[in-house]
């Protein structure tokens, strides 16, 4: 970070917790529902579900069970992905406000923030900014004398990229291991102790605020395609300025690399890219001229936007390679739960490194084939194996060559 | 069933300190249950002790009231909860996509030649344990990898020995 957060009343001073005051004013939860679904938020965390629907999920009404949770995903841990720390770190203000929000709309008194074991950074900057909107009244008891209370606490995680996975992370959070649950039912119908709960990604969050204070039209004039608002977007690799920046919706990927990354770093060229970290499939120099936004990635890209963090494979580093670390990434953070994942995942790894070793073969191509298959969607229990045959899959189909030089020089061909 | 076991073991567990059993009975008051608190104990006494010995782990099931093997089920599972020793500086790696397609391995293999350790090792002068972690979430300062609490970035050869030379001045 360039600069620490600002203090409350900095925050304040720059239309800070104004959308509570919008709230307050006379906003029922169920308007705040319908803003939300009309704004055309999608989640932030990488799936893009729409925000409103989600929290329509959510029963309401004297017979539902009267405890709500809303809970954070700030375990911000997909390979590639570093959007979320730089929101906690740099504005936590903005992700209380769109959490009192959130809760507020579907009724929760308590919020969790499960947050990354690692993220000390954040957990100064967060433990700091929950002090300060008690202070003012933002948090505890009859918020802003909208009879509304609610208490936030900070949840520093023990691990695991599967806490990433909103079931994982619920059963972490009750103290179990973070194994998924079966679906359904859903989290918003049973979710942490059996009550009705939320779970919102860091990012999802803080678009909350601005759309409430500046309303519905002002966000969506914000994004210049097909999707409303703007987007975390960061590219890493070796490229001249890596880094993360706010972007609307829709810009081209080409704008993303180039202008603000400054494209490759000087005697490089662009093999390849995974979009939005390591669970989506490669695309190539050729789509460039695309636009990030969730349909276009997916429909003429052939992948998915997911996180909004690219990592750029250049041309002078193996693909073998770098699908082989996140196959060994992977095979790592499978929680072992169902077999797919559980023996498939290490398979693939253990074939990776044979390739590295130049043991690779033409019949190890055909079982990572298979493999691509049956770890894909629908043939797991969560989405982690799925995600792991995205670049799996995407990267068999478009370095084919590469797979094939290393089993025919028994070698890294990109090492000397 | 769990007293029956702790029963069995009890006289193993240590006794947990004043300071843990603050910090466990305020956590307590966070979550509705003692199985959600038994993995912040878990944390808590890791932090005074620098791991989880079976003799705390024995304790917290005991203080908890909650199984043995569950909590040892809960310990084993998540990577931040140390089962063994580790050395008075824990260094987190980071082996994920980025920091490789960065060279990060030619850096890791530097810094273990240096301190003569591999993954999961610890130097014989118990100053430092080598532990490699998924994505530290700065991917656009890659290499990276994390000491104690602290995140150094862009790591370099050169980098590695100034880093290394600050946390053993630190020590002497």
């Amino acid at each position: 970070m360039s600069r620490p957060p600002l203090e409350i009343g900095a925050y304040e001073a720059n239309d800070g917790y104004q959308s509570l005051h919008t709230i307050a004013a006379g906003m029922s939860a169920a308007d705040v529902l319908e803003t939300i679904k009309s704004s055309g938020l999608k989640g932030r965390g990488g799936a893009g579900f729409p925000t409103g629907l989600k929290w329509s999920f959510v029963p309401q009404g004297e017979s539902s069970p009267q405890q709500k949770y809303l809970v954070v995903n700030a375990d911000e841990m997909e390979p590639g992905t570093f959007k979320d720390r730089l929101l906690m770190e740099g504005d936590p203000h903005l992700l209380l406000e769109g959490m009192i929000i959130s809760a507020y709309t579907i009724g929760a008194s308590k919020a969790y923030i499960f947050l990354r074991g690692e993220y000390h950074g954040s957990v100064k900057t967060l433990t700091k900014a929950i002090a300060e909107a008690y202070d003012k009244g933002y948090l505890g008891n009859n918020i802003l004398g909208t009879g509304f209370h609610l208490d936030i606490i900070l949840h520093t995680s023990a691990g695991r990229y599967i806490c990433g996975e909103e079931t994982a992370l619920l059963n972490a959070l009750e103290g179990k291991r973070a194994n998924p649950r079966a679906k359904p039912p859903f989290p918003q119908v049973s979710g942490l102790w059996g009550k009705p709960t939320i779970v919102n990604n860091v990012e999802t969050l803080c678009n909350l605020p601005g759309i409430i204070t500046y309303g519905i039209d002002w966000y969506q004039g914000l994004g210049v395609g097909a999707d409303a608002g703007t987007k975390m977007f960061g590219v890493s690799g070796r490229v001249k300025n890596p880094g993360v920046w706010e972007m609307p919706l829709g810009v081209t990927i080409r704008e993303l690399l180039e202008d603000k990354a400054g494209g490759l770093q000087d005697g490089l060229g662009l093999k390849a890219f995974l979009p939005g970290g390591g669970s989506t499939d490669f695309m190539l120099p050729e789509h460039l001229d695309l636009a990030l936004d969730y349909d276009e990635i997916s429909q003429k890209g052939g992948s998915r936007l997911a996180t909004g963090t690219m990592i750029v494979l250049d041309d002078q580093t193996c693909p073998v390679g770098m699908i082989g670390n996140l196959m060994k990434f992977f095979a790592h953070e499978s929680c072992g739960f169902c077999t797919p994942c559980r023996d498939g995942l290490p398979w693939v790894d253990t074939i990776f490194r044979d390739f590295e070793a130049g043991r690779g073969s033409e019949k190890d191509l055909n079982i990572l084939k298979e493999q691509v298959d049956y770890m894909g969607p629908g043939r797991t229990f969560c989405a982690l194996a799925p995600g792991a045959t995205a670049p799996l899959g995407s990267g068999l189909r478009y370095f084919e060559d590469d797979f094939k030089e290393h089993i025919k020089q028994k070698r890294c061909t990109f090492k000397d | 069933m769990s007293s029956q076991v702790i029963a069995s073991t009890k006289n193993r567990a240590r006794v947990l300190t004043e300071a843990e059993i603050s910090e466990i009975e305020h956590e307590k008051t966070l979550y509705p249950d003692n199985q959600a608190v038994g993995l912040e104990a878990l944390k808590i006494v890791q932090n005074h002790q620098g791991w989880v010995s079976d003799e705390s782990l024995l304790a917290i099931a005991e203080y908890l009231d909650l199984s043995v093997a569950d909590l040892e089920g809960v310990a084993t599972f998540f990577n931040l909860i140390y089962r063994q020793p580790v050395g008075k500086h824990v260094i987190l790696y980071c082996d994920s996509v980025s920091c490789w397609i960065c060279r990060g391995d030619d850096v890791r293999n530097y810094l273990s030649d240096k301190l003569n350790i591999d993954y999961g090792q610890t130097t014989e002068d118990n100053e430092f344990t080598l532990i490699p972690v998924p994505c530290l979430g700065d991917c656009n300062n890659a290499p990276v990898m994390m000491v104690g609490q602290d995140l150094h970035r862009n790591l370099t050869k050169a980098g590695i020995d100034e880093i290394i030379g600050q946390y053993r001045n630190k020590s002497a």
